[in-house]
Formats: C-alpha cells, sequence, structure tokens
C-alpha cells in the first residue's frame, strides 16, 4: 500500500447526504477482475449523459456539464468535500479503487458509513470526519474561491484552508500508523502467528464442530 | 458483569487486543463469492500465501449468474455476457487451485451466499462470519457476529483466518406487541431504517430484541438482520433460542450426535444478559407497523402504504429537503401524491432479503388464481438457492405463479442489483423485494420501491401497489 503523509490539492464538492457505493462505482464496473481501471468510471452516473459499459472508453461518451467533477476549476482535485454518511450501501472495495485511481488521496466529510470507512484505509485514501459545520465552511470557501486547495497532514492530524485556518481530525493509532509507512497489515497480524495457533487449538478442543466440516 | 450478546461474541473470538485499542478477531466461516475475491485471490499468490484455513471458507457464484433456464443449461460456458462469465469462471479456477468447497453454478445447493450460509448449516450460532458483501449481516439471525468486509479484508481473512476490528458499540432495536395481519418482517425492518435513517446504526452493532422477533421465524430474523446495513450496522443479530436451535438441526454441515448436544449448550449462552448495557436503544411498538413502501432513493425514504409521498416543503434541514427534491425528480414522483397511486411496471421477487421458502409461499398465496396485470411489463421470482427452488417446486409454487403469468427463475442475486441480464429499463418503477433503491440499483434510470413479498405480488395483480391487509 503506498503510504499517506501530507497531502496538498484541489478540492471538489459531492454536495449531497448518503451517496452511496453503487453512486461512486455502479455495478456493471464491478464484472472486472483487477483492482486498478476505475477511476474513468467513478461517478458514473453522474458524469456522463449515456449508460456507461464495462471495458468501454469513455473518451468521445456525452459529458454532463453540470455535474462539479466536470468542472474546469476542479480538474486534478485530490480532496473530495462531501456529506454526511458518505460511501452507504454495499461493501465494494471499487468504491475506493474508484476515488483513488481518480485521483482523490482524501476524502472530508461529516460521517462515514462504516464498511467504506474502513476500506480506504486499506487503499492508501484518508477518511477525515470534521464535524458539520466545519465541512460547511469548507464547502463555501471551496465554492467561493477557484483553484481553493486544502492541505492533509495525516502525522499532525490536521486540515489547513489557504488562510492557514487548521482544523484537527481524529484518526485511529493503528490505521494512522498502517498509513503513515504504507504497511500492509496481513504481514502485521501475521506476526501474531502464535497467538492465532493457540486461539485455534484450544477451539478445536472446545468446539470441534467448527473445523474439518466445510471441504 | 452482565454482557450484551455483542460482547460475548467478541469475547470468545477475541485473539489479540492492542494497546491502542485495535483487536484481532478469529473468523470461524468465511463465504465468498465471484465479485469480491479475484483480487484478493491475486493477492495471495502475489505475496506467495495460501488460505489458513481451507476448510473454514465456502464459495458460490451468486451476482452473475444468468437466471433463465435457457442460459443456464450450459453452465458457466452458457453466460452470454463475456464479462461476467470471465468472473464466475475466475470464482472456479481460485477455487480449485486453493482447495475451496464451491457450489458451482449449476450445483443443486448453488445460491445467493446468505440463502447458502444458514441453510447448509455452513453459518452456525455463535459463529463470526464474514464474506465481502454487505448484506452478510443476515447470519446475524443465527445469533452469530456476521459483517460484510472489503476485498482486502478477505484477503487478510484468507491469509490469517482474524480481521483487525475495533469493538463496536452496542444498540438494542426493542420491538414489542404483536405484528397485525398482512405486516411482515420486511415492514418491520423497514419501518426501523424509517425510524432511525441509513446512517442512525453506524458504528453499532445492532441487536434486534423483543417479542416480535420471539415470535418471527429464523427466515423473519435473517430478512431484518439483513437490512442492519441499510440502517448503518455492519451486524444485526437475534439473540439465540428454541427457534434458532431447531432451525439448525439436521442441517448439511450442522453438528450430529453427541457434538450436537454440546453445541447446542454453548450457543444457548449466546443471548444478552439481563441489565447488560446498551450504549443506544430504540424502542417501536409492533402493533403500530404498517406494510411499508419505499418512496425515493434511499431505504430510509419509506412510509407506509396509506401514506402520501412526503413534501420537501415541510423539511426543515435544507440538506434533506434538496436530496428530497431530487429523489422526486429521479423517481417521477410528486409530492402528496397517494402510494397507491404508483403503477409499477415491473415486479421482482427475490434477493438475499426475500428469496426464502417463506417469501416464496407468501407471494404464491397472494397470486394463487389470479392473473398478473396487463400493465405490468415482466414480474420475475428468482428463488434463493437450488434448496429453495426444489423445496418451492415440490409445494408446485412455481406452477402458481406461471399460471398467473409471472415467471420462475434459476437462483441468484438477479434484479437486486442487476448485475446479470436482469435489469430494470430507464423510467421504471419496479416493486421490488431486495434491500436497496438506490438510483441506478436495479438498472440505468430504474425506479426501485422496496416492499414485501405479499406486498410485491399485490401490485404485480394491481399494476400499482395496494394495501395487502384489504386486497381481495
Amino acid at each position: 500500500m503506498k503510504s499517506f503523509t501530507v497531502i496538498q490539492g484541489i478540492a471538489a464538492p459531492m454536495d449531497r447526504a448518503n451517496v452511496d457505493t453503487d453512486m461512486i462505482i455502479p455495478k456493471q464496473f464491478l464484472k472486472s477482475i483487477k483492482r486498478t481501471g476505475f477511476g474513468k468510471n467513478l461517478f458514473d452516473e453522474l458524469r456522463y449523459l449515456d449508460e456507461g459499459k464495462p471495458d468501454q472508453s469513455c473518451e468521445g461518451r456525452p459529458i454532463n456539464s453540470e455535474f462539479p467533477l466536470n468542472f474546469p476549476r476542479y480538474k486534478n482535485a485530490s480532496i473530495l468535500l462531501a456529506r454526511e454518511n458518505f460511501g452507504c450501501g454495499s461493501s465494494r472495495e471499487h468504491a475506493p479503487w474508484a476515488l483513488d485511481d481518480y485521483g482523490f488521496r482524501s476524502v472530508i466529510a461529516p460521517s462515514f458509513a462504516d464498511i467504506f470507512f474502513n476500506n480506504c484505509f486499506k487503499n492508501g485514501l484518508l477518511p477525515i470526519i470534521l464535524d458539520e459545520e466545519i465541512v460547511d465552511k469548507l464547502f463555501k470557501e471551496m465554492y467561493a474561491v477557484e483553484g481553493y486547495q486544502l492541505t492533509v497532514d495525516l502525522a499532525a492530524q490536521t486540515v489547513t484552508t489557504p488562510s492557514g485556518e487548521s482544523f484537527g481530525f481524529e484518526v485511529d493509532a493503528f490505521r494512522k500508523h498502517c498509513l503513515l509507512n504504507g504497511l500492509d497489515d496481513i504481514g502485521l497480524t501475521l506476526e501474531h502467528a502464535d497467538k492465532i495457533h493457540a486461539y485455534e487449538s484450544k477451539r478445536r478442543a472446545e468446539a470441534p464442530w467448527l473445523f474439518d466440516v466445510v471441504k | 458483569m452482565a454482557k450484551t450478546l455483542y460482547d460475548k461474541l467478541w469475547d470468545a473470538h477475541l485473539v489479540h487486543q492492542s494497546d491502542d485499542g485495535s483487536a484481532l478477531i478469529y473468523i470461524d466461516r468465511h463465504i465468498v463469492h465471484e465479485v469480491t475475491s479475484p483480487q484478493a485471490f491475486d493477492g495471495l499468490r502475489i505475496a506467495g500465501r495460501k488460505p489458513w484455513r481451507v476448510d473454514s471458507i465456502l464459495a458460490t457464484p451468486d451476482h452473475n449468474v444468468p437466471t433463465t433456464q435457457k442460459e443456464r443449461a450450459h453452465g458457466v460456458s452458457g453466460i452470454q455476457d463475456p464479462v461476467s462469465l470471465i468472473q464466475v469462471k475466475t470464482l472456479d479456477d481460485n477455487c480449485d487451485e486453493f482447495g475451496i468447497l464451491e457450489f458451482k453454478i449449476n450445483d443443486e445447493r448453488q445460491g445467493i451466499v446468505h440463502v447458502v450460509g444458514p441453510e447448509t448449516g455452513a453459518c452456525l450460532p455463535g459463529m463470526t462470519v464474514v464474506c465481502g458483501d454487505s448484506h452478510t449481516a443476515t447470519n446475524g439471525a443465527l445469533g452469530s457476529l456476521a459483517h460484510g468486509i472489503g476485498t482486502s479484508e478477505v484477503e487478510h481473512v484468507m491469509a490469517t483466518q482474524c480481521l483487525v476490528a475495533k469493538k463496536m458499540k452496542n444498540m438494542l432495536i426493542k420491538v414489542d406487541g404483536k405484528l397485525g395481519l398482512g405486516v411482515t418482517p420486511k415492514d418491520v425492518v423497514l419501518a426501523i431504517i424509517a425510524k432511525i435513517g441509513t446512517a442512525g446504526g453506524t458504528g453499532y452493532a445492532m441487536e434486534f430484541g423483543g417479542q416480535v422477533f420471539r415470535d418471527m421465524s429464523m427466515e423473519g430474523r435473517m430478512t431484518v438482520c439483513n437490512m442492519a446495513i441499510e440502517a448503518g450496522a455492519r451486524a444485526g443479530m437475534v439473540a439465540v433460542d428454541q427457534t434458532t436451535i431447531d432451525y439448525v438441526k439436521g442441517r448439511t454441515f450442522a453438528p450430529k450426535g453427541d457434538l450436537w448436544e454440546k453445541a447446542v449448550a454453548e450457543w444457548k449462552n449466546f443471548v444478552s444478559d439481563d441489565g447488560a448495557h446498551f450504549d443506544s436503544v430504540v424502542e417501536i411498538s409492533g402493533a403500530d407497523i404498517k406494510p411499508q413502501v419505499s418512496w425515493g432513493t434511499s431505504p430510509e425514504m419509506v412510509v407506509s402504504v396509506e401514506d402520501k409521498v412526503p413534501d420537501p416543503e415541510n423539511e426543515a434541514d435544507p440538506v434533506k429537503r434538496n436530496d428530497m427534491i431530487r429523489a422526486l425528480q429521479y423517481m417521477g414522483l410528486k409530492a402528496n401524491q397517494p402510494i397507491t397511486s404508483i403503477h409499477v411496471d415491473r415486479v421482482f421477487i427475490g434477493s438475499c432479503t426475500n428469496s426464502r421458502i417463506e417469501d416464496i409461499r407468501a407471494a404464491a398465496e397472494i397470486v394463487k388464481g389470479r392473473q398478473k396485470s396487463g400493465s405490468v411489463k415482466e414480474a420475475i421470482v428468482v428463488p434463493g438457492s437450488g434448496a429453495v427452488k426444489a423445496q418451492a417446486e415440490a409445494e408446485g409454487l412455481d406452477k402458481i405463479f406461471i399460471d398467473a403469468g409471472l415467471e420462475w427463475r434459476e437462483p441468484g442475486c438477479s434484479m437486486c442489483l442487476a448485475m446479470n441480464a436482469d435489469k430494470l429499463g430507464a423510467g421504471e418503477h419496479c416493486a421490488s423485494t431486495s434491500n436497496r433503491n438506490f438510483e441506478g440499483r436495479q438498472g440505468y434510470g430504474g425506479r426501485t420501491h422496496l416492499v414485501s413479498p405479499a406486498m410485491a405480488a399485490a401490485a404485480a395483480i394491481a399494476g400499482h401497489f395496494v394495501d395487502v391487509r384489504t386486497f381481495n
């Protein structure tokens, strides 16, 4: 996994509540057996005016010029500003894959759905929870200033605006450690292999019906 | 100290607790389907790893599989969509390579993962169950800790048999009293979501308690737990009782003989203790719940069949009001129009929420001796598994549907998320027994209304929504 330290970049809006993972990446694109290439279909039904198909080039498709991500001012955005309960719905990790592949490194919202929130950390994408009033303020500043950039510093746990105003955010210590160092958590878990074996032996004795049945 | 059901399940599977609050939880059962697993298997191969415990994994393809007999007749190679074919084939190849038990496309045990798990006894009370699918919470009906995970976690669980987790908070949804005639588990869970919202359960493990759930069948409890995620909770669960034990007994992978007695003794412990602390408690009166119909593009946008489509003018919160306006526009509905005035173009009876035998029976009872409305283009009934299909056919239910002008299909996820050929056309309204009414979920531009199997069946006959309690 790629590491996340400090990101400075253009902020773009996804200005509605309860953005679901079907909206982030529609189901027809989940047929891919790869982890990459989902960026061109991020928010497909909102970005384009026609129905997207898997394995199709998006060049030449009719663009929805009213959708903010299609505005020239938000080109190359790396931080997505969003509303409450972002990422609700299905567990598809294709949602953070699509955001990452498009170029986003961080999503800032008042709240996230649990599974999506968790999936982000596995992919070097940092979801940041800030109070609704602060998110609202960032939305207003972003709309007012073209080229509005935010700086996200994971080590310091801050989001800083162009005027230098800084907002702190919470992040789980283990996740922070993994993200800062780009660590693969399978490797970290396997450091506890002896404990896993010990638990397993105990349960094999106590509850043998859990083992060697489905095969 | 008094513990909740979730506390007990957590404690019983805790392998390691770190100082930073994260923990390693042991996973007893891992269910796998074709959509969220290929990248995980690739990850194992790249790292030179093998599954920690092959016997903990059970796989079956469900999302992409066609549901017409014509397309199913030739197995995997008969799948018309080349991209779907590759995905199903990839699951077969991966399971063969790693030695994982898979119920392949035309195996009579194949079906929707969350239907197959409980009905085969692969998922049992007291277990931890994960799957790369948010509706894994269905299995919580057995008194297990079951939730969806992402693909990186699928790989993690395969490689380590554990999940890195942080303990969630405890929420109790208490529904007491008795449900009225014609009110089903689906209506109960939709009413819960309407009350607490799609983010109401975020960060919580949700236990469903109270007389309504004690009286409910296992299949009904599965319908309720299935949609815990639509209320924001990763895991939904119901305490073990005699109904649970009776359901599990005799299933293929369930313990037998002396082990059965031993297992039952352990399972009976999986209930919340008297006086256990819940961080949040929501109480609903069962008698007040009416048949529900969703009108918008989020599962919280739901009202009773007696109601009218809500008016955004009455919503004070500007973000919510805008969402309502957008939803009405997408759905092609007007504020204040009666729910019963909404015409349906298609009907879908199926999905991991409502495709079990009791659901199929409830729908059949409504359509028996009647005819599908001429204004309904298509009404499909998709059983959740080969076992459900066989049972329904043994009871003659397939003939009831066919005689009424509905289609009887092969098992799979089908039109719940339209990854196969079963989908809505743009602008079409669907009475659907599935779980999500998101924009485009059932097909590009499609308009989903979430309802119970009986309500969907009644809409198929009437051509618009009707109250099943007075439908005759």
